[in-house]
């Protein structure tokens, strides 16, 4: 059994939120990093039935929404070539670029191709050995084995006819830099489930001691993310900054050592661009010397890139947290899931688009 | 960001010399590509992300942490 439905139980869950009251005596700030969790904690109102002393705020942790202007109006280049079909996660195609996205480039009748795994863009490089075929390689950790498998095989397969346009970005760097910034108020994280499933936590272990913030692996369903909210609001009141697995049915310490294997025998550390947020040190992975032949960037070359953000969007503040959307003048006005101004507002994982589905506006 | 569902493998195989599978999701059956579990066999239930099982779901952990949390309220209502 998938145990989904257990873990959807309403008496559970209203008895773990229960708890989660009893155990609250002042105020504390929580972030939750991962979008798809901003999402599922709108969906089932925990904003609205957690005790009013602990805000929720959003973090960073939607990849499409990270994903560098300069990339993105690179891939929109790359997929208007002749010879070119251009794959991604389907995401990541209305996200704006500084002049249009990669939907108005297929409509233009560039080949943009929808893809739901890497497999499927090597695939279709097999399936046109006469065209370039490109993948919108992005994603935090949990699509960086998918990604980095798929030119392990290009390579085995020796299919010149496939490269990646990489945008891999690591969340421990990301909390490290929320944690450094002298302006910041969270005082607790839900750590991602599923890129800990991947990585393991023992790299969140120093960090919440280095900065005395507790922390709580957490996974997807309503009763998932009230045991981490629960046992991070325990440790909280308690003083200590200790790493709760919440989440133990999808996640052990060291994670999935062969999907790590998967990632290092393809990717290095780099320093990273994070849409909206700048560069974090070390908070990224670039395609090895062992594989540059397969780095898009490498292959096409589309002369000089210039960006130019929307002046009204403030998905920058949203995405660390420091603004809630309903404080931006354009949210569900100029900015609509319809005609977003910016990727928050885009993605089923950013924070904009979840306030605008789940209708929270100003308290 | 990163939503996993969680299903169940029926079948296992190889194509283009990548180890795939069929996994069921509550009847509705799709392809997953299973180089991240090596360990993983029919019967297993794994979590899915972008086409590929990046992890197995631990059935004895998920039942544990049920037992836990019915603990916890049950030491709740006790203490009211």
């Amino acid at each position: 059994m998938t145990f989904s439905e257990s873990y959807r139980d309403p008496e559970l869950v209203t008895k773990t939120i229960q708890r989660i009251h009893k155990v609250t005596t002042q105020s504390w700030v929580i972030m939750e990093i991962c979008g798809g969790q901003t999402h599922a904690l709108m969906q089932h109102g925990f904003d609205e039935l957690l005790p009013h002393a602990i805000e929720l705020v959003h973090g960073p942790g939607c990849p499409v929404c990270v994903t560098p202007l300069e990339l993105i109006d690179k891939g929109i280049a790359i997929a208007q070539q002749p010879d070119v079909i251009f794959t991604s996660y389907g995401d990541m195609l209305r996200v704006p670029g500084s002049e249009k996205d990669l939907f108005s480039v297929r409509a233009a009748g560039g080949k943009v191709k929808v893809v739901y795994s890497p497999i499927e863009a090597l695939q279709i490089a097999r399936n046109n050995p006469d065209k370039q075929v490109v993948f919108f390689a992005i994603g935090f950790e949990t699509t960086a084995p998918a990604n980095a498998l798929s030119v392990i095989k290009a390579k085995e397969l020796n299919l010149h006819n496939y490269s990646m346009l990489v945008s891999q970005v690591r969340v421990p760097p990301a909390i490290r830099a929320i944690l450094s910034d002298p302006n910041n108020r969270v005082q607790g994280f839900l750590a991602a489930g599923h890129v800990c499933s991947v990585m393991g936590y023992h790299e969140y272990i120093p960090l919440a001691q280095k900065f005395h913030v507790p922390m709580a692996v957490t996974g997807f369903e309503p009763l998932d993310l009230a045991l981490g909210i629960l046992e991070t609001v325990r440790a909280l009141e308690k003083g200590t900054s200790e790493v709760v697995n919440a989440y133990p049915r999808g996640v052990i310490q060291d994670g999935n050592r062969s999907a790590q294997d998967i990632i290092t025998q393809v990717y290095e550390s780099c320093d990273q661009k994070w849409r909206g947020i700048g560069t974090i040190p070390d908070s990224g992975w670039k395609l090895n010397t062992g594989y540059a032949d397969f780095d898009a960037e490498n292959r096409f070359d589309v002369g000089k890139i210039h960006t130019r953000e929307s002046e009204i969007c403030i998905s920058g503040l949203i995405l660390q947290g420091r603004k809630k959307p309903f404080e931006c003048p354009a949210f569900g006005t100029l900015c609509t899931p319809e005609n977003p101004l910016g990727a928050t507002m885009v993605s089923s994982e950013g924070t904009c688009a979840a306030y605008y589905r789940y209708h929270r506006g100003k308290k | 960001m990163c939503l996993g569902v969680p299903g169940k493998i029926i079948k296992i195989y190889d194509e283009n010399s990548i180890r795939m599978s069929d996994v069921d999701f509550n009847g509705v059956t799709m392809r997953v590509c299973l180089e991240t579990t090596p360990q993983a066999k029919v019967g297993d239930y794994v979590i899915v992300h972008a086409g590929f099982a990046i992890n197995l779901l631990e059935e004895n952990e998920a039942l544990e942490t049920l037992a836990m949390l019915d603990e916890i309220n049950k030491l709740g209502e006790e203490q009211e």
